[in-house]
């Protein structure tokens, strides 16, 4: 399987869940071409609807669909949608609306754009509503799977997916299921949670770690909200060390999440991985060696994590 | 409207402002000035208009209502214990823990309620949404949408404005769609014209591609008539610019920004109810000695007053 961008998965799944769910809608804001709804659009034209840069009345006109008996998809760039957190609080979770928020481009990968197009903070705002989980999958087969679960989803539901190629990292007989996280490579000295586009790099950083005599388990975290308590439990009791891995702010994202838990149920060291500030342009390569998302840059944070 | 439909109604708006006052007046806060100026309106689309079933609120076919102006949801309260939602004994529940009478409408506390709403320049969008869905399933429903004239400050209602008349075209235009605006002229801080003049507001809508009518939304007939002008534009949605008086049919409320958000006494709410009655002070007790109904709501009113 080729490396895809979750984007492109979801375009692909959307296209093959129209064709059996006539209650599918897209709504757009000008960016249906980047969030990969176009294809959808093109196969129902009279199914998705381009209301212009206009975020906000997308949002809301997708929770009136919704509130029709629709199951609309609302797409924008993660950092966009995120930013109309106020229309999502009440038109769509206080209004306990069916609508599907996507949010693309996630993280500092989309590279040479810059800050003002990067999602970084949307995992930490949208955590905070009451009823809305939260799926960023890792590649195609997780991407696919969770579209199709989204569909079947009784209430809202925000998808983190991303610009760039994802390498495939699910086992080939993965099935995606809605609040559990997935063990991609067993070990015992460290917990590597991952969640999107950085799962990869663990299991490469894992393999170094290994060279250096590091067991590290990766666990894929597809499922930010709700967490899988019992699994990640398991895993920090076991290894005694956690460390979180995304391609988000450090406050509020899956470190945030993972803190919290462990906190409350199971106070274990915890070391978030992930963006400080505010990105920049740059190459995506060159932005992920910066934060230390590379599999070098993150082995190395592992190895200073376990010896303090 | 024959004189009996127009007396009904006159006697249901005027039943509406009295359980508006009593229900604010017992939740100690809230917002009387825009439920006032909106009650009017309600009064029609409820009492001889929309189609719906209290006994089935999710009636795929029903017609729907969304007060964008949430925070007048009491104006909404009092027309749907009127028509049967629930009891009239829940409205002075509003406000209270575990009332399904939220200071702003919840939808799923209180069956029959839309949508979420209270959080400014919402509303419409959503209304949209409904319309269209509507509109792609071919049913027969209208939606029907009031924001205030303070909300139409937010940039949504913009947004909302210039995609309302594109939307679902050419196949499904939103033609059951009919938005009113309680254009009341006062918000929280002052008069609109003062913070943040709208002027003006009909040749903007009209700008926007909506059919637009203006009336007094405070005349049964007129608001009857523009809701049957408005069923019969078809290719796009109806603006209604209403002009309301804020606070209307209570002398010291009218068109005084004061009581935009702020509940009466005890005392000021007993004044209210005897002047939407349209009762002089004079005449008052004998009033009440004939309308048991009355006499007992401001007894539970002048209760308050000794808590």
């Amino acid at each position: 399987m080729p490396a895809k961008a979750s984007r492109a998965a979801f375009g692909e799944a959307l296209l093959e869940l129209g064709a059996q769910d006539p209650r599918i809608v897209t709504v757009d804001a000008d960016l249906s071409k980047s969030t990969m709804t176009a294809a959808f659009a093109k196969a129902y034209p009279g199914r998705a609807f381009n209301v212009g840069i206009a975020e906000s009345n997308m949002i809301g006109i997708g929770a009136g669909l919704a509130l029709a008996g629709k199951i609309p998809f609302v797409c924008s760039f993660a950092c966009f949608v995120a930013g109309r957190f106020e229309t999502i609080r009440m038109s769509v979770a206080y209004t306990r609306a069916n609508v599907k928020i996507v949010g693309t481009h996630a993280g500092i990968a989309i590279g040479e754009d810059g800050y003002s197009q990067m999602g970084l903070e949307d995992i930490a705002c949208l955590r905070a509503l009451p009823n809305v989980p939260i799926i960023q999958p890792a590649d195609e087969t997780e991407t696919k799977q969770a579209i199709a679960y989204a569909v079947e989803h009784q209430g809202p539901l925000y998808l983190r997916l991303t610009r760039q190629n994802l390498e495939p990292v699910s086992p080939p007989d993965y099935r995606f299921q809605f609040g559990k996280a997935v063990v991609l490579r067993p070990g015992s000295d460290v917990t590597i949670l991952a969640s999107g586009g950085p799962v990869f790099n663990c299991l490469k950083a894992a393999e170094k770690l290994e060279g250096e005599g590091v067991k590290a388990e990766v666990i894929n975290v597809a499922c930010i909200k709700p967490l899988d308590e019992e699994l990640l439990v398991r895993s920090a009791s076991r290894t005694g060390r956690v460390m979180t891995v995304e391609d988000h702010s450090i406050w509020g994202g899956l470190g945030g999440a993972v803190s919290e838990l462990l906190a409350e149920v199971h106070p274990t060291p915890v070391k978030r991985l992930g963006v400080q500030g505010f990105g920049e342009s740059g190459d995506p390569k060159g932005l992920y060696a910066k934060h230390g998302l590379d599999p070098e840059g993150i082995a190395r944070s592992v190895m200073k994590f376990l010896s303090c | 409207m024959p004189s009996a439909d127009l007396a009904r109604l006159q006697s249901v708006a005027r039943d509406c402002r009295v359980q508006i006052i009593r229900m604010l007046t017992h939740a100690g806060s809230g917002h009387p000035g825009g439920s006032l100026s909106v009650i009017d309106i309600l009064t029609v689309l409820f009492g001889a208009r929309m189609r719906y079933d209290p006994k089935r609120p999710d009636w795929p076919d029903r017609d729907r209502f969304i007060l964008s102006k949430g925070h007048c949801v009491p104006a909404l309260y009092a027309l749907m214990a009127k028509v049967g939602y629930f009891p009239e004994s829940l409205l002075i529940t509003l406000r209270k823990l575990g009332s399904p009478l939220q200071g702003h409408p919840d939808r799923v506390m209180l069956p029959g309620i839309e949508a979420a709403t209270g959080s400014l320049g919402q509303g419409l969008s959503m209304a949209m949404g409904i319309a269209l869905g509507l509109r792609l399933d071919r049913r027969p429903s209208r939606v029907y949408c009031v924001i205030g004239d303070g909300e139409s400050q937010e940039g949504q209602v913009w947004e909302a404005a210039m995609e309302a008349p594109k939307l679902g075209q050419p196949d499904h235009p939103l033609d059951n769609l009919c938005v009113f605006l309680d254009y009341n002229g006062i918000q929280l801080d002052d008069f609109v014209k003062k913070v943040l003049d709208l002027e003006p507001v009909v040749e903007k809508w009209k700008a926007f591609g909506w059919a637009v009518i203006e009336i007094d939304g405070h005349d049964l007939t007129q608001i009857t008539k523009a809701l049957d002008q408005a069923e019969a534009i078809k290719g796009r949605p109806t603006f209604i610019v209403a002009h309301t008086v804020k606070g209307k049919s209570v002398s010291f409320m009218e068109n005084n920004p004061e009581w935009h958000g702020k509940a009466p006494k005890p005392q000021e709410g007993i004044r209210a109810i005897r002047e939407i009655l349209g009762v002089a002070e004079g005449d008052w007790a004998g009033y009440l000695d004939r309308h048991p109904e009355t006499a007992a709501i401001v007894r539970e009113l002048g209760a308050l007053e000794k808590k």
